[in-house]
């Protein structure tokens, strides 16, 4: 049976009747059983739900229906996001044992379309991290090798799909949590803009930042996924109205002519030379496609990290506020309410959430308000005002995703500071709201991958598409 | 730490200590957006604009039952339907 399924291939299997719904979660199920506890990628399993679906859609198969966008598609959630009657733990001991009484809606849009849920990945606590070792659950093994991290926060929905344990999967991306561990892993991984794909649902750690998104095995699988999840929802007032196009259609247009800024600034120290030296080979690959190469400033770069990582924690120490064991999740018992609050978020929260929600409350706390936190929201404003100036000349933005490959476990975890410090190339499009998608783009050693990032404008999530199909088709993955 | 309090957090001597550190050399790292002459511009609390996110129109102001009460409180600590119960709130 093929290793790696795409959703194409899985339609045309399913229509031809080579397999059936059931037959294909089945063996995903069979790989997983052999590979998870090595990957540690997935906390839980949904066979019943899983089973249901496939047998919904085998069905339709035999009555000769028309099958949805998606039909017997496996794929796997991160574990931040809300699925009815499956536990969500969000990679935290403060919520174990927590199961939602509703869908996200991402996911709700998923299984309308015939996705199959195969269960919940890990993830760092909360979705604070950057290499899935801030799970309360144990760490994810990169699959491309496995004393390595895979990135994170996603680390466990890229790794199932680089190690063909779902064909598809959602993860969420605050400050580089999708493209990180996309490029790490070696998969295509895209967030939309801010608003594109709707929040309902997803557990929230920084509201103004948090967006879901796909990884899968090829471009026009996670353009297929985006189109199916994005889209206004009334339960969430931030999403946008703006129509979503068909995307899958939209990669099919030539990139020849598209002018592609490359930051200088993000081309100084710090990079890995195994990382410069593919990066480059890329932008190589993307001329000799037609892309016209353009110098582009983005003054504020540098004041990105310390930007983010005010609003974030922010807003992190704000939404955590939440979990106090009166309602749901861990309760840790004292005879007084303050006593209860202290106790349970003391034993459920792990060492980074702590250490970002002491820094949210303090620069969010009477007397540092003014200097911490507004002044992070207008140096944001400055770093949007970088981008939108940027795409008055340029239709994308090319980078590398992360300045490293991926690091060995326990290799980062004792300075969190330099572990903030790798975010630098993802997280100036999280604070501005445009889309970015990391392509795969070689490998180092002939085993770590290594990502090349493409930020649009806002809404221009075709464009990038456009440019990471083109991309992969030229055999950018192979450089 | 006066920020733990503010924030409900039991945090140990050990764990003090630690995040102590951490923290003021995050916050040392942080300061470096005061090299940044910001008196003219407009904080950016939300990236989307209002006409980028509102309906047209709204629904009709009619109830939509939500009947979750009683999955909901099967999920919490110390459930006594309709209530959750939670040590004393007023002390004496």
């Amino acid at each position: 049976m093929t290793t790696h399924w795409t959703i194409d291939g899985v339609k045309e299997a399913l229509s031809a009747k080579k397999i059936s719904a059931r037959e294909l979660a089945t063996d995903f199920y069979e790989r997983i059983e052999a590979r998870n506890v090595e990957l540690n990628a997935y906390l839980a399993l949904s066979p019943e739900r899983a089973y249901a679906q496939a047998d919904r859609i085998d069905s339709l198969v035999a009555a000769g229906k028309p099958l949805p966008a998606l039909a017997g598609v496996p794929v796997a959630l991160k574990d931040v996001l809300s699925t009815r009657g499956i536990t969500t733990t969000c990679g935290s001991k403060i919520l174990e044992h927590y199961v939602p009484p509703y869908d996200a809606t991402a996911v709700t849009r998923l299984e309308d379309a015939g996705a199959v849920i195969l269960g919940k990945t890990n993830c760092d606590e909360f979705a604070m991290g950057s290499s899935n070792e801030n799970s309360a659950y144990g760490p994810v093994k990169n699959p491309a090798a496995l004393d390595r991290v895979p990135g994170g926060s996603s680390g466990g929905s890229a790794a199932v799909v680089a190690a063909g344990l779902a064909v598809a999967s959602l993860g969420t991306d605050t400050g580089g949590s999708i493209r990180q561990p996309g490029a790490l892993c070696g998969i295509p991984a895209m967030m939309g803009s801010y608003g594109r794909v709707s929040r309902y649902g997803l557990i929230a750690f920084a509201s103004s930042l948090d967006r879901i998104g796909p990884f899968a095995n090829r471009v026009k699988d996670v353009a297929r996924i985006l189109q199916t999840i994005a889209g206004r929802d009334a339960n969430d007032s931030t999403s946008a109205t703006a129509p979503v196009p068909t995307y899958t259609d939209e990669i099919q247009r030539s990139v020849k002519g598209l002018r592609m800024g490359i930051p200088r600034d993000y081309f100084g120290e710090g990079m890995d030379s195994g990382v410069r030296d593919k990066v480059e080979k890329g932008i190589e690959l993307l001329k000799r496609l037609g892309c016209q190469p353009v110098d582009i400033r983005m003054p504020h770069t540098d004041y990105a990290i310390a930007t983010y990582y005010i609003i974030a924690t922010a807003e992190a120490s704000s939404n955590l506020a939440r979990y106090d064991g009166v309602r749901y999740g861990l309760r840790v018992d004292d005879p007084t309410l303050i006593g209860m609050y202290r106790k349970t978020r003391g034993a459920g929260f792990g060492a980074e959430v702590k250490r970002r929600i002491v820094l949210g409350t303090y620069v969010l706390s009477a007397g540092y308000y003014d200097a911490y936190y507004i002044k992070g929201q207008k140096v944001r404003a400055l770093i949007a005002q970088d981008l939108r100036d940027a795409f008055t000349k340029v239709d994308a933005i090319v980078t590398p995703t992360s300045p490293v490959a991926a690091f060995k476990l326990g290799e980062r975890t004792s300075d969190p500071l330099q572990m903030y410090l790798a975010d630098i190339y993802t997280v100036t499009g999280s604070l501005a709201g445009v889309p970015g998608i990391s392509v795969p783009c070689g490998k180092i050693c002939g085993e770590l991958p290594v990502g090349l990032q493409l930020f649009g404008p806002p809404f221009g999530e075709s464009r990038i598409l456009q440019l990471a199909h083109a991309f992969e088709q030229a055999g950018g993955g192979s450089l | 730490m006066r920020v733990a309090e503010l924030a409900y957090l039991d945090l140990s001597e050990t764990e003090l200590e630690t995040y102590r550190a951490q923290v003021d050399e995050i916050l040392e790292y942080i300061g470096k957006l005061n090299e940044l002459d910001t008196a003219n511009v407009l904080p950016m609390a939300q990236v989307l604009t209002d006409e980028q996110t509102a309906d047209a129109t709204l629904r009709d102001d009619v109830v939509i039952p939500c009947s979750t009460a009683a999955e909901i409180l099967k999920q919490a600590p110390d459930p006594e339907p309709p209530f959750f119960r939670v040590p004393k709130v007023i002390e004496r």
